[in-house]
């Protein structure tokens, strides 16, 4: 078992024919990933990495029966490119796209709550399992299988901690980057809900950043579900001035809970192992695993 | 994007929103032209001279050089020359600020909008953003205006109202009527409250803004409302439809270093640490800031070199980071995914041949595609500077030379 993405995923690539779509789209295949085909307006009826291209995500869907889509169209026009692959009936949509403007994205997500799909990102490394599929940007060969879930809000820090725990002698049942946006799919909670339902996963990493109240909100329905799974946690950002990025009245909204002191000791409180250092989430999990 | 006061309340008022008057000058000549100006399109006696930098706390804040406040009155035009030389090219020192303060380069001199009348003025709050956790923008208002909203918050947390608005919906109606009542607001004063805040509200979507504060929001003696202050944040990411919008940036009022990584692509904010850093990621950067520190150390800066990590871009980066002169070390962060271990270990030979005289020790850590053979480049260049491939390692050598 695993979540969001596995062997039988059946992928599309929205932006397929772009720079970073064919880099990454090649790169999935490579690794394995059921890559069945992707999406450029205007240049259905092609073939792309020996694939078949589309003009819109309906197409594809009827024709591939996809159900995962990874979108690396522009940010101006990302989020209608999420809108599209919900409406088209895809599952689980992944979206990479950086930089998309937050009044695009209030839109889309209020869009594709009356859909029957989960959406991950934007502005997110993407969804892993180990040797069955990527659908992201991030190095495959990091990410070796095994039981630990890992839900991260960056990049190269989810990459981080997955050679920690791969070096611990562990492995990966799915790693979930959830992005950094203010506004995203899948928040902290979600993702470690899905992961401590999967049967599979023995343990979870759960890396937070300074900023919004995703962690908080994530570590106290651990505890109300009654810390099921060991869960080893993250947050960066001790260092970070306050008010660099958060506007002045933004702080009240998460009230005084979007330092990373405070979500540290709330998740502390909520019963996960906090390490204060990120050279430290390896060894720390093995340890988690061996007093289970 | 921060913008002025100023800039501010003109698009604000594009949108219909009431705002007091101003007109902005950068020269003590200028600003008696405007003052005149001023009190013949408003019929205003007395004129409020207000700095306009991008930090708050301005009113409470005082002009190093002068001691005059950053937001002063002048009864009269022959009063506004002499205010208005003790605060134009004065560094203004405000809570918000930090000590160094920030230079004035522009005042605003606005119409008097505190005259008597058959009420007392009246100070309120109103402030607009997004709320992350339901992904919708909020109305905020108080009746607890003219202070700090974070205090109130504290204190009286029962005297913020919040406002959800359904993004796809737009404000309705009985929502704006809710909270012009909620201020107490009556007969001409709710009629426009509820004006003022659904333009407050079409700015706000139209502006592709992400914050507008309004504090003090005015109920005037004769029972007008209007903004006295506007602070304005805009969507970066937005701006790319707004290019009237992207001019009124104001880069003197950003950090130089900050500015010319940006040029570069590269996303700099300057600390006062003593340890300065290059990581890729965003996430990673923060966490080998906490690593520094962790080893003893201060970070002196937060620097994301993105993701595709090549000789220039580390060049780029040292070469910013080396200006600041409290570095004592630089840690340098990379996880290699997509960009190879060994192309950014040459990088930083290169850039440091090619830079030079670099007096301080270098601690570079890669991990990720080809991390040996990056470690091996490091190692056999000859150059001082210390490798590591594990985390735990780099931050046991960031202790050893801050020793």
């Amino acid at each position: 078992m695993s979540v969001l993405v596995n062997k039988n995923s059946r992928v599309i690539v929205q932006g397929f024919t772009g720079t970073e779509g064919t880099f990454h789209a090649g790169q999935m295949i490579e690794y394995g990933t059921n890559v069945v085909g992707g999406v450029t307006p205007g240049k259905g009826g092609s073939e792309h990495l020996g694939k078949p291209v589309f003009d819109t995500v309906k197409d594809a869907v009827t024709k591939t029966g996809a159900d995962v889509t990874i979108i690396f169209v522009p940010p101006a026009f990302a989020a209608d490119a999420i809108m599209e692959a919900a409406d088209a009936g895809i599952k689980v949509i992944i979206a990479i796209t950086e930089g998309i403007p937050v009044k695009d994205m209030m839109l889309a997500k209020k869009y594709i709550k009356s859909k029957n799909v989960t959406l991950v990102g934007p502005n997110c490394p993407g969804v892993i399992t180990p040797g069955e599929a990527k659908v992201g940007i991030m190095p495959g060969f990091v990410f070796k299988k095994g039981t630990i879930g890992i839900v991260s809000k960056s990049g190269t820090l989810t990459y981080e901690a997955a050679d920690q725990i791969v070096k611990a002698g562990l492995g990966i049942t799915t790693a979930i980057g959830i992005g950094g946006d203010p506004i995203i799919g899948t928040p902290t909670k979600d993702a470690v809900e899905m992961l401590m339902n999967d049967p599979e996963t023995e343990a979870i990493v759960m890396i937070g950043e300074i900023g919004g109240n995703y962690e908080p909100v994530a570590a106290r329905w651990i505890k109300e579900n009654g810390n099921k799974k060991p869960v080893v946690g993250f947050i960066a950002g001790q260092t970070a001035p306050a008010g660099r990025r958060m506007g002045h009245a933004g702080a009240i909204i998460g009230g005084a809970e979007d330092t990373a002191a405070a979500k540290m000791a709330i998740m502390r409180e909520c019963g996960i192992h906090v390490v204060e250092s990120p050279a430290e989430i390896g060894e720390t999990m093995l340890k988690v695993l061996k007093k289970k | 994007m921060n913008i002025h006061e100023y800039q501010g309340k003109e698009i604000l008022k594009k949108y219909g929103v009431a705002v007091q008057r101003g007109i902005v000058a950068d020269t003590p000549d200028a600003a008696v032209n405007a003052a005149k100006e001023l009190q013949a399109e408003t019929g205003t006696k007395w004129f409020v001279i207000k700095s306009q930098i991008h930090a708050g706390g301005r009113g409470k804040g005082s002009v190093k050089e002068t001691g005059s406040k950053g937001v002063v009155l002048a009864k009269g035009i022959a009063e506004v020359p002499e205010k208005v030389k003790a605060i134009l090219g004065g560094t203004l020192v405000t809570i918000q600020t930090g000590a160094e303060g920030k230079k004035v380069n522009k005042v605003l001199i606005a119409e008097d909008v505190y005259y008597p009348g058959e009420n007392e003025p009246k100070e309120y709050y109103m402030s607009i953003l997004l709320d992350r956790a339901t992904g919708s923008p909020v109305i905020m208002a108080s009746t607890e205006g003219g202070m700090n909203i974070e205090e109130v918050a504290e204190n009286h947390p029962e005297k913020i109202i919040k406002e959800w608005i359904d993004p796809h919906l737009g404000l309705q109606p009985f929502q704006a009527r809710k909270i012009a009542f909620a201020m107490g607001w009556e007969g001409n004063a709710f009629k426009e409250g509820v004006k003022f805040i659904n333009s407050l509200y079409n700015a706000y979507l139209g502006l592709d803004a992400s914050m507008f504060e309004i504090n003090p929001l005015l109920r005037t003696s004769d029972n007008k409302i209007l903004a006295v202050d506007a602070k304005v944040d805009l969507d970066d990411n937005a701006l790319y439809r707004h290019k009237d919008l992207a001019e009124l940036r104001d880069i003197s009022e950003e950090d130089p270093l900050e500015v010319e990584a940006g040029k570069s692509g590269l996303n700099y904010v300057k600390l006062d640490g003593n340890v300065g850093c290059m990581v890729n990621g965003a996430g990673l950067a923060m966490a080998t800031m906490d690593i520094i520190k962790l080893s003893g150390g201060e970070p002196a800066n937060f620097l994301d070199v993105g993701g595709g990590a090549n000789a220039e871009t580390v060049e780029a980066g040292f070469r910013i980071i080396l200006k600041d002169p409290n570095v004592k070390a630089i840690l340098i962060n990379i996880f290699g995914g997509i960009v190879r271990c060994d192309r950014v270990a040459n990088g930083v030979v290169e850039a440091y041949k090619k830079i030079g005289d670099i007096r301080v020790p270098i601690i570079v850590r890669l991990q990720g595609t080809n991390a040996e053979e990056g470690a091996k480049i490091i190692e056999q260049s000859g150059l001082k500077v210390y490798s590591a491939i594990v985390l735990k390692d780099a931050a046991q050598k960031v202790k050893d030379v801050l020793k």
